[in-house]
């Protein structure tokens, strides 16, 4: 084991242990914590990746503004360790979670599992590091942020004006709905 | 597999950790005296002279030297950290003891890691060739330092969320509030600088910030061509370093002590450091941005030579021009006073973000304009 | 009566509301004030300027000949605020001559600067303006005893004041000439 796959395996230790202790922890802010932890980890498996921009993003967006919300939220409508004592009612949506969860596991392992377990990687996947290496000149198979940008504005564009305009009608939702209320309290 | 860790891992890795507990200290260093720098300034705003008896002994008795040094105050640093260092710790017993420790770590952590990507200057090689002096000159660079930096609200909310005070809680609040708001801001007046490096034609093109340094090089400074983006930027760096007039995570007057009114003894100055540090980071930021980093004057080449007097030649224009931003930090403080709170929202998201805005469009026609002429055949 | 005048506030100026050249104003003041010349007294070694009628620790004065003035009448012990004047009377002995005429005389005086206030009743109050406040300012010590000033310790703060009356001698004076009470 050289010391990339046990940067692998504590990183993914960290960001599956965080996963669980945040569903299992009673404190919401314990699990916020744990979900920061898990993000943070996600975001250092990109960075083993070699995918920088990936991973700073992850920790720009997911660790630093939307956990930030999070937490302000908890905080301030004070939600207690209580919260958690709720029994689940429904199991029916609990086994179909389990199932679909269970589902993608299997669906990620038969993906990129070593096939014939000889430690040597699935051959249909390429390998990005070497794909780099090769001096290929394709942003295909780059880490540069330019080719995200070039990916983003040509082969996604449309994915990305969908996304836009679906965060648009929140933003809209948002806004119409604070504004009944405060007409409310008006009068 | 990757790249940068070399075969020899350890003498690697030691080598790593060698330089960064380097740059740690250059940077601690730099925080101890930005406080007795903001001490003795504000001291000389208000007609004071500031702290000028501490000294060690036997120095005192240089002759010169040591009377002046000791009129500085240069020791001053030392004897306040020993204070923090040795002074009785005191948790009251209602605060939430996980967190209560945690939080100033998680406030420190991500101050010093934001200076791994700072560059600082220049190293010439005999061959002609030239490397960006950092630790880690990464290509989303600036992206890094948000990142990581927007890390640093948490030691502040969960201070004050696990003190279970509310005075605390109402500074955690506001910190978390007031990051949010300006960092949109700020992420928003950097888009522009970048368009406009990256211009078609340009060397440079990509988020690092030694290209943008170097972009600066024998042209004129960023914070010429884009003035707007330097001020917005300048006003959420104040806000997002907590300093005066945004200082609301602690704004002593309403909030007695904010976030750290729980806080004693080392753990109170292991805030008190990440709040100077990322001062520190901070100024070098916008020197690295607007104001040319460590080349020497807009429109002109260095003059120093190509070699390793040239690179601390740059390193010390850098690190001064660096100090000037940390003496206009203090300078605003002891100027200025604080905003109010719904104000500092205000300004935040009605006058900062459309302005913001509205320069990156304006910015985007100019750089179009310049993309099409530029690939119309002459 | 006087006639109320409403003022109308001006709009406020583009410039005003931008906010900035007023930050540089605000900027230039505190930048030339750096230069000013400081008003700081090195305290240990620089004293402040004490002037004439300043009332600092009270002390016990002897007159230019070098007798104690007090008589132990009691008068300030018994204005005292916050009664810290103990005095215990004693009789002056009848061998010193140059105050045959003065029965008393304190036998220990004690001012407890723990209590003491500073106002200077005792002094006002004193028929043989034999107590002062004077310019001394600084009393420190690292015990609670060491803070009550015996009568030693009050003629030692207090020295010779110059006297304007010589009551003593006066007395003398008269019984010589045949006229005492």
């Amino acid at each position: 084991m050289n010391a990339v796959d046990l940067l692998f395996w504590i990183f993914a230790v960290l960001t599956v242990g965080g996963g669980i202790c945040m569903v299992f922890s009673k404190n919401p802010v314990t699990a916020a914590m744990f979900m920061i932890i898990s993000l943070v980890g996600v975001a250092a498996l990109f960075v083993l990746l070699d995918s920088f921009f990936l991973a700073v993003l992850q920790v720009l967006v997911y660790a630093g503004a939307v956990m930030v919300l999070f937490l302000f939220i908890i905080m301030l409508l004070d939600v207690g360790p209580d919260v958690a004592k709720q029994k689940i009612t429904n199991w029916r949506f609990g086994i179909l979670g389990i199932l679909l969860s269970s589902l993608l596991v299997v669906v990620l392992i038969s993906l990129g599992f070593p096939s014939d377990f000889s430690g040597a990687n699935n051959p249909s996947w390429p390998v990005l590091s070497d794909a780099i290496s090769s001096g290929s000149e394709s942003l295909l198979f780059s880490t540069k942020v330019s080719a995200f940008g070039y990916g983003l504005m040509t082969k996604y564009m449309l994915p990305i004006q969908i996304a836009g305009f679906m965060l648009l009608i929140s933003m809209v939702g948002v806004i119409i709905l604070s504004k009944k209320v405060a007409r409310g309290e008006d009068v | 597999m990757i790249d940068w860790l070399p075969d020899n891992i350890w003498f690697s890795v030691g080598l790593k950790v060698f330089f960064a507990l380097v740059m740690v200290g250059a940077v601690m260093t730099m925080a101890g005296y930005s406080v007795l720098a903001e001490r003795k300034v504000s001291a000389w705003m208000q007609g004071r002279v500031g702290p000028n008896r501490t000294v060690l002994p036997f120095i005192e008795y240089i002759p010169f030297f040591g009377p002046l040094l000791k009129k500085l105050g240069i020791f001053q640093p030392l004897a306040d950290g020993l204070k923090f260092l040795f002074k009785e710790e005191i948790v009251p017993g209602h605060v939430n003891k996980f967190y209560y420790y945690l939080a100033p770590l998680i406030a420190l952590v991500p101050a010093l890691t934001t200076m791994t990507v700072l560059p600082f200057g220049q190293l010439y090689w005999s061959d002609g060739s030239v490397s960006t002096l950092a630790l880690a000159d990464l290509e989303v660079g600036i992206l890094f330092v948000f990142a990581v930096s927007s890390l640093g609200v948490y030691g502040i909310a969960l201070a004050g969320w696990s003190s279970n005070n509310k005075y605390s809680f109402l500074g955690g609040i506001r910190s978390s509030a007031q990051m949010i708001s300006y960092e949109l801001a700020m992420g928003l007046s950097l888009l522009p600088v970048f368009l406009w490096v990256s211009v078609p034609g340009a060397q440079e093109s990509g988020l690092s910030i030694s290209g943008i340094a170097n972009s600066q090089e024998g042209a004129a400074w960023l914070f010429m061509v884009q003035p707007i983006s330097a001020l917005i930027f300048l006003i959420a760096l104040f806000a997002e370093t907590n300093r005066l007039p945004f200082d609301m995570p602690e704004s002593e007057t309403d909030l007695v002590g904010g976030f750290h009114t729980e806080y004693g003894s080392f753990k109170f100055g292991i805030f008190f450091v990440a709040e100077y540090a990322h001062i520190v980071i901070g100024s070098a930021l916008f020197v690295l941005l607007f104001l040319g980093g460590w080349h020497f004057l807009p429109f002109m080449q260095d003059p120093w030579p190509s070699n390793w007097v040239g690179s601390l030649l740059g390193v010390g224009w850098f690190l001064g021009k660096t100090f000037f931003l940390i003496f206009f930090f203090i300078w605003i403080r002891w100027t200025l006073p604080r905003f109010r709170y719904d104000q500092v929202m205000q300004l935040g998201w009605t006058k900062l973000l459309p302005l913001a805005l509205a320069n990156l469009i304006v910015y985007v026609l100019i750089v179009t304009l310049i993309d099409q002429t530029a690939s119309l055949p002459l | 009566m006087a006639k109320t005048v409403v003022l109308e506030r001006k709009p406020l100026s583009l410039s005003e509301r931008t906010y900035l050249p007023q930050i540089v104003t605000g900027l230039k003041t505190t930048f030339t004030n750096m230069f000013k010349p400081k008003v700081t007294l090195q305290y240990p070694e620089e004293k402040p300027f004490i002037p004439k009628n300043y009332r600092g620790v009270p002390t016990l004065v002897k007159d230019p000949n070098g007798r104690e003035k007090c008589v132990s009448c009691q008068l300030c012990e018994f204005v005292c605020p916050p009664k810290a004047i103990r005095i215990t009377p004693g009789s002056v002995p009848d061998d010193q001559e140059d105050r045959e005429h003065v029965e008393k005389a304190p036998q220990e005086f004690e001012i407890n600067m723990l209590r003491c206030i500073y106002c200077g009743y005792c002094q006002e109050v004193c028929p043989e303006e034999a107590i002062f406040l004077q310019e001394q300012y600084s009393s420190s010590g690292y015990t609670r005893e060491e803070m009550i000033n015996n009568k030693q310790k009050l003629y030692e703060l207090g020295g010779t004041l110059p006297d304007h009356h010589y009551k003593w001698d006066k007395k003398k004076e008269a019984e010589l000439d045949g006229n005492a009470h």
